[in-house]
């Protein structure tokens, strides 16, 4: 169980060459082995969200795939969202309209996010609660990150 | 423009937003080790052995200790509200004798990697003697540990308080109203569990814990109590706090077990708790049953109110001592007159986890249990439920109004209050009469939908006291050090608003450092709605006395009276010249630090209050409860963020909607928790939340502070399963139904067979 497996992570456009036990989350891989703790753990068991990235562009609980799993793919995290120093709309509207409070479930959320506004721009109200519904943040009661999240919908859009 | 009572967007986030915070499982130190709780399987049971020579001779394991390995380090004291009598009761670091709850602590494996101490923490053995475990804190006290302590029982202690001539009260009454309710288990559950990393710097001597929160200053000095560390040879630093909620920051075993390790393996040890530990482990809050005797004349005034409620506290009492109770016999009569009263609260141990407290401890509680007690009232009296309450409000022109009994030391007084006020403009704001008429007509038509409201009073601002230092850097910026901390709620922020308001300057000129013991001598952290009103209060004194300080060394730069001078803007300008002085040249032309302090002492809590109104859809099929309306109205005095003020009112709403309808703490007949990850422990997604509307009022400044402010951190949850209860109510059209949370689908539909049977009972009642 503990020989260790040689493989290259893509993650944010840069390759990260690692050795990782099989059994090895790839989200653990990502904030032990990279140095990428904008990714967090909240349930390990994959119900929170708080460690969703997006592998080839989907939304993925990192904690219920295994590194080896992501040998051959563009896994996506917070770290990778803005652009420079400029923020990605939804970061910037999340800070405008107080959608973070403790702030430890917002990468998860920002990437839900931008993984599903990029599948489908368009995405209805109901639509867009009925996604970020797979995520739990326990500080803002949902509302304000609703909101930025339209609003970096129509942002996006442009 | 003043920053005071402007929406500004938080100067915390950005780091926040990038994913560069640095939350407790984001340290790492070189050579750390990593340390694993190795935690009971039984509710309750005498330990025979503890086998951990396979675990030892695992591969990267450094260490694995038991109770033996540590028998210096005393049990867990008391943080507050001390009660003589229950000393026995208090959680040991590591098991000792006994384990009386699943998850309770028995060894701690240290290891080169996490997963090699999971490995290894598998392969310690426990062996014990199973007693049968006690999960009924109604029942009659058993033997807390019958072999080890004989003799003590499950009941540490009994909470009384009283005021009025109760027994007079009684026999004036012409209706007497009894009630018993009973609100569940459940607890804050931040989004990041707990965490912790030790580092003993050999060279100082100095042992760091990083990962604190709430209440560093006293965890510092309990830490340093327990492992009997010189004062300055200990400092704790809190990074990132995923959340708090009253639960995360205390002490617990596993911070004092991160220390202990650092100092004796002489290498950083850190600990990441994992969900299920913390839903097995961290406190747990609520369960409390209330029964409740209403003395009533024909008005429907409350003579007398008595009352005997039981809090199941779980295996041990841990750092909060007697505070819940202490809290929910004191804040029971809530808003009301209620001339005559007597309270007695049974402290109870079970065989669960420990309990503490949690967003509006000891309140959402008691604002159920007495809320439930005014639509029973009503409903007896035929009388309508707004109207009962503006019966038994307490008028404004008795305000302040001294309770005559105390809590947490302090002298209930009620600071300010409009109550009757705030009533009546929430219901103009939710237009009530509408409301009412809206689901009368959808109920007509055959849909169960109903509307609840319950008022409530919140405390905050817990003193004694608090410190805060300001200074101007050589840069121009200032930076202003308090012992608060921040738990995710936007204490920056705040704190940079009131500086930056007494100062003249943008709040991104300013710097908020908290929670660093080696910053700071004093803090007292964050719990009890305390930071705005306690720190907020010494920031603005603090940033008052630093403008002055400014002023005078700019006079003798500008060679001017310190009077002619004024600081606007960021810059200091003369009265009736053109000179002016920016404060980077103020801070340069300066050879020492221009600083200056604030001390705010406060001897009473200010009483926010307010009202929350529900309306509720019940699905008939699954009785599945839907919350499609939620209003709060809330009196805060005054507002230094209203977005950030939305913001606490709204999180907390929803973790109230949580604990009215989803959320509990299911235990079998063996004390096998039945609730130990987010599958079964249900919180409230984007899904069952409604948009939270906040009606926020500054009517009635709190005189006891010079900013005017009342805490915002927990009245949004207060009254929430009291006017969710109620609205169930009217959507059954079954008056009194609800007497117990959560109310899920499988309760409500059992509490709908009981129903009639219940009211048959107490018809027959002579």
């Amino acid at each position: 169980m503990t020989d260790k497996v040689s493989m290259t992570l893509r993650v944010n456009g840069s390759s990260y060459p690692i050795s990782v036990e099989p059994r090895r989350s790839l989200a653990d891989a990502l904030r032990e082995d990279c140095g990428l703790t904008g990714t967090h753990l909240g349930c390990e068991h994959g119900v929170c969200g708080a460690c969703t990235v997006l592998v080839d562009g989907k939304p993925v609980r990192a904690c219920l795939m295994f590194a080896v799993q992501a040998n051959d793919v563009e896994v996506r995290t917070v770290e990778g969202l803005a652009n420079g120093d400029v923020l990605h709309p939804l970061q910037k509207q999340f800070w405008e309209n107080h959608g973070l409070q403790c702030g430890f479930c917002t990468p998860g959320f920002l990437m839900l996010a931008v993984g599903a506004l990029e599948a489908d721009p368009d995405m209805t109200e109901e639509d867009l609660r009925e996604v970020l519904s797979s995520n739990l943040c326990r500080c803002t009661g949902y509302q304000n990150i609703i909101k930025a999240v339209k609003l970096a919908a129509v942002e996006m859009r442009k | 423009m003043s920053p005071i009572g402007r929406s500004l967007k938080r100067i915390e986030d950005r780091p926040l937003l990038l994913g560069r915070g640095q939350f407790a499982a984001d340290y790492r130190f070189e050579g750390q080790l990593v340390m694993r709780v190795v935690r009971s399987p039984v509710a309750f049971g005498r330990i025979l052995s503890i086998d951990a020579e396979e675990a030892r001779a695992m591969p990267g394991v450094v260490a694995v200790w038991t109770a033996a390995d540590i028998s210096d380090i005393p049990p867990i004291d008391f943080r507050m509200t001390r009660i003589k009598g229950l000393e026995p009761y208090r959680q040991p670091v590591l098991a000792r004798d006994y384990v009386r709850y699943v998850g309770e602590p028995v060894a701690v494996v240290f290891a080169e990697d996490v997963y090699q101490a999971e490995d290894a923490a598998d392969q310690v053995f426990c062996d014990f003697e199973e007693e049968v475990a006690h999960l009924d804190a109604t029942a009659s006290p058993v033997p807390f540990m019958p072999h080890s302590l004989p003799g003590v029982l499950s009941e540490p202690a009994v909470i009384s308080k009283a005021y009025g001539e109760l027994a007079a009260a009684f026999a004036k009454a012409k209706h007497i109203i009894e009630l018993e309710v009973a609100v569940g288990r459940h607890t804050g559950v931040p989004m990041e569990t707990r965490g912790a990393l030790a580092v003993h710097d050999r060279d100082t001597g100095v042992l760091t814990m990083y990962g604190a929160a709430k209440v560093p200053h006293y965890n510092r000095d309990a830490i340093g109590r327990m492992l009997q560390l010189p004062t300055g040879a200990i400092e704790l630093s809190e990074g990132h706090v995923g959340g708090g909620f009253g639960i995360r920051g205390e002490l617990y075993p596993e911070d004092v077990l991160v220390c202990a390790g650092a100092l004796r393996l002489g290498r950083p040890i850190k600990w990441i708790e994992d969900r299920r530990e913390h839903l097995l482990a961290a406190n747990h809050a609520r369960d409390q049953v209330h029964r409740m005797r209403a003395a009533v004349d024909d008005n429907g005034f409350i003579l007398g109110l008595e009352d005997e409620f039981f809090t199941d506290q779980g295996a041990y009492v841990r750092t909060h001592g007697g505070t819940v109770s202490d809290l929910a016999a004191a804040l029971l009569p809530g808003p009301y007159l209620i001339p005559a009263y007597r309270a007695n609260g049974h402290i109870r141990l079970t065989n669960k986890t420990p309990a503490g407290t949690y967003r509006a401890p000891g309140r959402y509680e008691t604002t159920f249990a007495r809320e439930r007690l005014m639509d029973a009232i009503a409903h007896r009296l035929g009388l309508d439920v707004v109207e009962i309450r503006r019966i038994n409000l307490i008028p404004e022109n008795r305000m302040p109004y001294d309770r005559k009994i105390d809590v947490l030391g302090t002298q209930v007084v009620y600071d300010a209050g409009k109550y009757h006020d705030l009533l009546t403009k929430t219901l103009d704001h939710v237009g009530y009469d509408a409301l009412r008429a809206e689901v009368a007509d959808r109920r007509s038509k055959g849909e169960r939908v109903g509307v609840g409201l319950a008022f409530f009073i919140e405390k905050s601002g817990l003193g004694p006291r608090d410190l805060v230092r300001a200074r101007l850097l050589k840069d121009g910026s200032i930076e202003v050090i308090t012992g608060a901390a921040s738990i995710g709620q936007g204490v920056e922020t705040v704190i940079a608003q009131i500086c930056a308001d007494a100062l003249s300057v943008e709040i991104e000129q300013i710097s908020v450092v908290h929670g660093q013991t080696s910053r700071i001598e004093v803090g007292l952290g964050a719990f009890a709605s305390r930071v705005t009103v306690m720190t907020g209060s010494a920031a603005q004194i603090a940033s008052k006395a630093l403008c002055d300080k400014i002023l005078g060394v700019a006079a003798s730069l500008m060679q001017k009276e310190t009077g002619e001078l004024t600081l606007i803007d960021g810059i200091v300008r003369h009265r009736d010249s053109n000179t002016t002085l920016e404060l980077t040249e103020i801070a340069e032309q300066t050879p020492e630090i221009i600083e200056a302090e604030g001390w705010f002492n406060a001897d009473h809590m200010t009483y926010p209050y307010g009202v929350h109104v529900a309306k509720v859809c019940v699905d008939p099929e699954t009785c599945g409860v839907k919350v499609e309306q939620y209003v709060v109205g809330y009196e805060i005095g005054r507002a230094i963020n209203p977005m950030l003020v939305h913001g606490q009112i709204a999180g907390a709403a929803v973790q109230g909607i949580g604990g009215a309808l989803l959320e509990e703490f299911v235990y079998d007949e063996a004390g096998q928790p039945l609730a130990a990850s987010f599958a079964d422990y249900l919180m409230p997604t984007s899904n069952e939340t409604p948009t939270i509307e906040m009606f926020l009022r500054e009517d009635c400044p709190s005189p006891l502070n010079p900013l005017g402010v009342r805490g915002a951190g927990e009245g949004g949850m207060t009254a929430v399963g009291a006017a969710i209860g109620a609205a169930v109510d009217d959507a059954l059209q079954s008056p009194g139904l609800v007497n117990c949370l959560p109310i899920g689908p499988s309760k409500l539909h059992a509490m709908i067979r009981q129903y009639p049977h219940r009211h048959l009972v107490a018809a027959n009642r002579p």
